[in-house]
């Protein structure tokens, strides 16, 4: 297991601690996108003047389980023409990349329990932005492959924007991140994170690099306003409109734990991490993304959708050479200062 | 401007959040429904307990679904019913085919079946929705609230009167 150790940067930890930390932090990712669903309709319901689910036990707060239970109990059916192999596997492949993403975020400072060194993140990765990059790729071909799988037009149609939208969007995504890589002079977000609590919090010098890191991930997790790879009004649910019962739950659920790993990733380039006074690493941590998380949930309910003409055009024509420019002009500063 | 126009959406939605939803909690609460309203059919008596239905099938005739069934009889001396001539022996509506476009309230002469104010029929069976005379001659179990009739029933209409 030594190479394991080495590849994980686990500095001096055992291998089996990375183990269990891995186990509790899917779960309470998990945990985190259930009740993710709850706080957003909550939220959306309340700012349309209405209450959000509250039927659902106290407040509503077991809505998540029963939507849980009801997306498993329904029959797995799919279409005769669909091609079974890979209609079945990719929403694996979707649900797998979303959760794996997380592993490299960094929540805490590291502690000392029982003798034994524990890191305050799963593995710490030499280049673990171009792993989340990579990984979050490699989730895009879940969501085309399924589309296509399932042989239908709406679910292809709805595929192929996905992937042109991820396409256009990855592009502005990654030059908007150089800037604080630049900066911080490494891909490894423990060092990043380190390097903003020397410095200030990258949101300040790198306002521009902020703004289009939230634009380009919206569009990059498929949300309001960007939403058109699954426009209800003209692609019935886009790619994985012929999905039901559990396969469209890993579907949805892939979606959202992207959500929750994008405000997880800006949290950690932008927001300093999991630093902040008082309060232990991980709260922090937590607060910063759920600030993050209803800013994403609060978009959604205030803008309506582009048309496709004009998120190519937001995409291509105004983010892709602000955040080039941005990552040149922070280039240049970098070495001249 | 056009930055501006859209941090000032993100505005109203938030204040939004701090109003009281305007949401009506069904079960808990329900809206009266208006004097008019057509739900569930009764067969009515009269005060002298005779029931006011003579078995003339006018209202199986005009149901447009064709939902009611009427099987008149002789009233005798020593078994009177209802108040005319015959009684109908059996009466039932099939609520699952019923369109509740109260036709059937316009042609009874006698004013024995009206449209009443419950909507809340649903069964789990198809069998549990048709109604016989004893289930439309009883009173209702639930009591669905009424709005005042003096609120619509005035020579103004409702959407011109000031409220």
């Amino acid at each position: 297991m030594n190479w394991l150790v080495v590849a994980s940067g686990a500095n001096g930890e055992p291998w089996w601690i990375a183990l269990i930390k891995a186990a509790i932090v899917v779960n309470l990712v998990l945990f985190g996108f259930a009740y993710l669903t709850l706080i957003e309709r909550k939220v959306m319901g309340r700012m349309q003047l209405r209450y959000g689910p509250n039927r659902a036990g106290p407040w509503g707060l077991m809505q998540p389980i029963a939507d849980l239970v009801k997306l498993i109990r329904k029959e797995s059916f799919f279409p005769a023409a669909a091609v079974d192999v890979l209609y079945i596997f990719s929403p694996f492949i979707a649900a797998f990349t979303a959760l794996t993403t997380f592993s490299v975020i960094p929540w805490g400072p590291g502690w000392e329990i029982a003798g034994y060194q524990v890191n305050g993140y799963v593995a710490d990765v030499p280049i673990s932005l171009l792993l989340i990059f990579a990984l979050g790729s490699l989730g895009v071909y879940g969501f085309i492959v399924g589309g296509w799988a399932s042989d239908s037009k709406y679910s292809l149609l709805g595929s192929m924007r996905t992937c042109a939208q991820l396409v256009s969007y990855e592009v502005s995504l990654a030059l908007s991140v150089l800037g604080v890589v630049l900066m911080a002079g490494s891909l490894s977000l423990v060092d990043v994170v380190a390097a903003q609590e020397q410095e200030v919090w990258y949101v300040i010098p790198q306002f521009v690099g902020f703004l289009v890191f939230i634009l380009a991930g919206t569009a990059e997790t498929a949300r309001a306003p960007f939403d058109l790879p699954e426009a209800e009004q003209e692609l019935v649910a886009g790619y994985h409109t012929e999905y039901g019962g559990m396969r469209f739950g890993l579907y949805s659920m892939s979606e959202y734990i992207n959500l929750i790993t994008l405000s997880g990733l800006a949290v950690t380039l932008f927001l300093g991490g999991w630093h902040g006074p008082w309060l232990p690493g991980p709260i922090w941590f937590l607060l910063k993304v759920f600030v993050l998380l209803f800013l994403f949930i609060w978009m959604r309910t205030t803008l309506p959708r582009l048309r496709y003409d004009q998120l190519m055009r937001f995409g291509w024509k105004v983010l892709l050479p602000v955040a080039t420019v941005n990552a040149v002009i922070t280039a240049l500063l970098v070495v001249w200062i | 401007m056009q930055p501006f126009g859209t941090l000032k959406g993100f505005g109203v939605t938030f204040k939004h959040i701090f109003k009281k939803p305007i949401t009506q909690q069904y079960p808990e609460y329900k809206r009266p429904v208006y004097p008019r309203f057509r739900g569930r059919h009764r067969l009515h008596r009269h005060a002298n307990g005779l029931e006011k239905c003579v078995g003339c099938s006018l209202c199986a005739a005009a149901c447009p679904a064709d939902c009611i069934r009427v099987v008149a009889a002789e009233n005798t001396a020593e078994h009177r019913v209802s108040a005319g001539e015959r009684y109908a022996r059996i009466y039932e509506i099939n609520l699952s085919r019923c369109i509740f476009c109260g036709y059937c309230e316009l042609a009874c002469p006698f004013d024995a079946i009206t449209l009443e104010a419950e909507f809340e029929i649903s069964e789990y069976s198809r069998d549990d929705l048709i109604y016989t005379k004893d289930m439309l001659l009883a009173e209702p179990v639930k009591r669905m609230p009424v709005a005042d009739r003096e609120l619509y029933d005035s020579p103004i209409p409702v959407w011109k009167a000031e409220s």
